[in-house]
């Protein structure tokens, strides 16, 4: 396509350069009138031209070119109904905008947004300007542009793009850099008529792990519909066979690994939803339906945080965490003083009055905020991905999930096992008149529990506002996961929460891509019954009284 | 008996609740508003609802209709779909509304059928929807297949130059057999059984890592890939986050949705999706001098300047306006009189153009393929010469290609060309 609409370009190219320079306007150099007149067809033209006066206007040199072009690329290209002169856009979302010249670079002061028309693109003009700017970045003293601009180079390779990436090698030092331009030369070199050189490619080729190599290797093997095949050579064919199976092989390593990742990150959920519930429903027997709109109140808690602190998306979310585990901690703390201490050793009581309680919480939340789900920015840290390599990405948000899970769990068992409060939960838990008789204040130590239990699934719910739709059902959608990550690992264990959960997730994952989302799902319960049947108390029971209780 | 007893005298104690209130009964025609105002669904109907109060409050100002006021009746039927029944038969039977505007999902759509045909109602349902349906008391404002599914298709064949599909939908009727009748027209369009991946997600899913990266696999294979959503709901936020993040861009792979619009747009950040799809017969970036005041009109009656339009209020647009002009016509609300005079009536569209109301009971409607942009609109890169009339029975499914709907001259909803036969209504 980007062959195509270059060489039409070319073609146009001479007679109207001819006819611009007849006319400069008076202060202008004709290098300056031509390139204004070539960016003043932008305006008017269909996107299937537009492509071919970008390619004319990187064509003049103009030291703007760049500039020009990139704001297009971002869609900060606008121009002036007035007098239809086109102007650059500092940034889009403010009003009024501020302009820059497009030819001086120089900022020309601000003007209302509705004074001003955005000069459109779509995918396939996009994807030809990012090309040409990558020509552009690729002389970048950031070597992190420099990677971007050649891949992007890789896309779409033709003779031009070859021809800068010949000259950039000797002169890169980026060691990476470097790889990828020896990767796009050596795709190149497979079109060239030297059997050894297309051999000498391969071999390099051979190293990558990238989608794209393989399937331009593979076509060299594949027979076409004569018979005969693309690459004439037999070694070469024998060589690029080699270099796809071993390609292949690589893909395959790196795809379990993703798989195993994306086992992880769901596992991680399951865990942070379900550690809350492993100390409220396993240590203190309490069935709380309203567990999910605990983590619902940290979910929409993360939203009123960023909210109130507009300027600073990315610390707001850090700052959610202490809110929400106070916000739902105290609803806890006010749910068991006012409701559940009532129903000890009544738990289908407790759990009818906790689902009132849940629904409760979901129609408050549905009058403060409405029934509409609330936007939950995700900073900018938290997108995108980690690139491994070409086969390999792990995306930022899962990742921190899992780091985060890890964090929580670990500061869960040491409130529990290295403090005072984790002392009297223990003791109350194991023998609840012997630690009276001790001097614990169970009364006290059953609210700081169910706290500490709700205040988690409130942390839990500012990770579930990054993955999921923040309304009022939140809870919902997760509170027969959390008790199944309970009941598997081990009522009152939080390694079984964290053994439970994390099976449960790659298992779930594993079984995904063969039998779909749903039936995955079903498949991972019907397991989940059978191992019950077989071993009631879950993978690690509890041992002492409180176990035998149960 | 008793209870019936007792649900006069419930009826008779609403009955004199309400005569302070409102104007005696005979001096208004009562206009049934049946859309969810609570539950998963209240996030697009609600925002129907208010439509069609705002074209009630405009249509009364002008001196309403028939020299009487329009009085509207807005029951909430909660996203549950046997309740839309319910609610229905009680605006036939209890309000005898002249017409009911509503229905969002294509199973409430269902639900209600039966109701209004037995006690002949009037429907005017604004979304798109699958086809293969045309009902004497229905009229169907939104797209049909053939004014929205096929022309994305056409659209990525042609102008982008796509080969490989996945059909990605939410687990229901609606995805179900679009995608069937897409399928069918892929393959007559010569495309590969192995070219087309299909695969069904539940509602409000939010896991979407293995997806999108199956989809990635799908789409390294050397030809282009497009992936054509009918994923319903709050699940596309997710959908596209993920994307994002895996950095599937949409020069890539494009995403082209039948069911994001500038609404569903308005809840998330727009900037990650910049070149993804959409195909409507609307949008609100339309600039026109109707829908330029369309806008100020539903900015001043909503009052929040930042409220997005979309299609399916256009569709409610349009709807009311033929339902007026056919009561113009017939001089009468009577069903039966508005129902005759319905076919053939026009009005003008918010984009320009003219949606007439077919012998099908289905409207001509434009079809427009947008990109989205960085603010959450839509930037029109292909558009239809002139307007598309709806289709209701599939060309490509062998089932419904010989069906026809015809409600003036076959007065028939599924008249079959080949066995020359009527089979009845159709609901299941």
């Amino acid at each position: 396509m980007t062959g195509h609409l270059r060489s039409g370009g070319q073609r146009l190219l001479m007679p109207l350069l001819a006819l611009l320079s007849a006319v400069p306007a008076p202060g202008q150099s004709p290098k300056d009138a031509s390139f204004l007149s070539t960016l003043g067809e932008l305006r008017e033209a269909a996107y299937s031209e537009k492509a071919a006066i970008a390619e004319r206007l990187s064509q003049t040199g103009h030291p703007s070119v760049r500039a020009v072009l990139t704001a297009l690329l971002e869609d900060r290209l606008y121009f002036r109904n007035s007098d239809q002169k086109v102007f650059i856009v500092k940034a889009t979302d403010v009003d009024p905008l501020n302009v820059i010249d497009p030819l001086s670079l120089k900022s020309a002061g601000s003007a209302p947004a509705d004074s001003l028309t955005q000069i459109g693109t779509n995918n396939s003009l996009r994807r030809m300007l990012r090309t040409t700017v990558a020509h552009f970045s690729l002389s970048s003293p950031d070597a992190a542009v420099r990677l971007d601009a050649v891949r992007d180079m890789l896309r779409s390779l033709d003779d031009t793009t070859v021809a800068l990436l010949r000259e950039r090698l000797p002169v890169e030092t980026n060691s990476g850099v470097r790889k990828e331009i020896s990767t796009g030369l050596a795709l190149a070199a497979l079109d060239g008529s030297d059997a050894r050189a297309r051999l000498e490619a391969i071999a390099t080729l051979r190293q990558s792990v990238s989608q794209d190599v393989r399937n331009r290797l593979a076509l060299l093997v594949a027979k076409s519909a004569d018979g005969s095949f693309a690459e004439s050579d037999e070694n070469v064919r024998r060589a690029a066979a080699a270099a796809v199976d071993t390609i292949d092989r690589w893909r395959t390593f790196y795809a379990a690994f993703e798989t195993l990742f994306f086992g992880l990150s769901l596992g991680s959920v399951l865990v942070l939803i379900a550690i809350g519930l492993a100390i409220t429903f396993g240590v203190m027997g309490v069935i709380n339906m309203a567990h999910g709109e605990l983590m619902m109140l940290g979910a929409y808690t993360t939203y009123v945080v960023q909210a109130a602190m507009p300027g600073y998306i990315g610390i707001s979310i850090l700052a959610a965490i202490p809110a929400a585990f106070i916000v739902a901690g105290l609803t806890g703390v006010l749910m068991e003083r006012t409701i559940i201490r009532f129903l000890y050793g009544r738990p289908l009581e407790t759990l009818l009055a906790t689902f009132g309680v849940s629904l409760i919480l979901q129609q408050t939340v549905r009058s403060i905020f409405t029934a509409l789900n609330r936007s939950v920015v995700t900073p900018d840290w938290m997108s995108g991905s980690l690139r491994l390599n070409d086969a390999l990405a792990i995306t930022y948000d899962r990742l921190y999930i899992v780091i985060f899970t890890l964090i929580v769990f670990a500061l869960i068992q040491l409130v529990l096992k290295r403090t005072r409060i984790g002392l009297d939960i223990r003791a109350v838990s194991q023998n609840r008149a012997m630690a009276k008789a001790m001097g614990i204040r169970t009364e006290w130590v059953d609210a700081m529990t169910f706290g500490l239990g709700s205040g988690i699934a409130g942390v839990a719910g500012v990770a579930l506002s990054q993955l999921t739709n923040v309304g009022p059902n939140l809870g919902q959608s997760y509170i027969i996961d959390s008790f199944m990550v309970v009941v598997f690992g081990g009522v009152g264990n939080l390694w079984g929460a964290l053994i439970g959960g994390m099976s449960m997730g790659i298992v779930n994952k594993l079984l995904e891509p063969y039998a779909g989302a749903v039936l995955a799902k079903i498949f991972v319960l019907i397991a989940l019954i059978l191992f019950i049947q077989t071993r009631p108390r879950g993978l690690f029971p509890q041992a002492g009284r409180a176990g035998e209780d149960k | 008996m008793k209870s019936k007893t007792m649900f006069r005298t419930v009826g008779l104690l609403a009955a004199a609740a309400a005569c302070c209130k409102t104007l005696p009964a005979q001096d208004t025609i009562k206009v049934g508003v049946l859309h969810s105002l609570s539950g998963t669904m209240a996030i697009s109907e609600t925002t129907l609802k208010d439509t069609i109060l705002m074209m009630i409050d405009a249509q009364n100002r002008k001196g309403g209709l028939l020299g009487k006021k329009l009085e509207a009746v807005v029951v909430d039927p909660a996203s549950n779909w046997p309740l839309f029944a319910e609610k229905a038969a009680q605006l036939l039977e209890k309000d005898k509304v002249a017409v009911v505007f509503g229905c969002w999902t294509s199973v409430s759509r269902k639900s209600v059928l039966p109701v209004f045909e037995k006690d002949d109602g009037l429907l005017f349902y604004p979304v798109q929807y699958e086809g293969e349906e045309s009902s004497k008391n229905v009229i169907y404002t939104g797209a049909a297949p053939n004014q929205q599914a096929i022309p994305a298709v056409d659209y990525l064949m042609k102008e982008v130059g796509v080969k490989r599909w996945v059909l990605e939908g939410t687990d229901y009727v609606y995805p179900r057999t679009t995608n069937k009748i897409l399928e069918a027209y892929l393959q007559q369009k010569g495309v590969k059984a192995e070219d087309i991946s299909i695969n069904y997600t539940p509602f409000g899913f939010s896991d979407w890592q293995t997806r999108v990266a199956a989809i990635k696999k799908f789409g390294s294979a050397g030809k282009k890939t497009a992936v054509v959503s009918t994923i319903n709901g709050d699940a596309n936020v997710p959908f596209y986050k993920e994307l994002g993040n895996q950095k599937v861009s949409a020069e890539d792979i494009p995403v082209v949705a039948f069911s994001v619009g500038e609404e569903e747009l308005s809840g998330l950040d727009a900037k990650p999706l910049v070149g993804h799809l959409a195909a409507w017969n609307y949008f609100e970036s339309i600039s026109t001098p109707a829908n330029k005041a369309f806008i100020e009109q539903w900015h001043a009656y909503i009052k929040n300047p930042k409220r997005t339009t979309n299609d399916p209020m256009e569709a409610h647009y349009i709807g009311f306006n033929l339902w007026v002009k056919a009561v113009q016509k017939a001089k009468t609300t009577d069903v039966e009189k508005v129902l005759a005079a319905l076919p053939g009536t026009e009005t003008p569209n918010l984009t320009g153009g003219t949606a007439k109301v077919l012998p099908n009971h289905h409207i001509t409607k434009p079809v427009y393929i947008g990109e989205v942009k960085a603010d959450g609109q839509f930037n029109v890169v292909w558009k239809s010469t002139g307007e598309v009339p709806g289709d209701a029975w599939s060309d490509y499914l062998p089932g419904s290609k010989d069906i026809e709907a015809d409600w003036v001259t076959l007065k028939c909803g599924n008249y079959n060309t080949v066995t020359k036969k009527c089979s009845g209504q159709n609901y299941k």
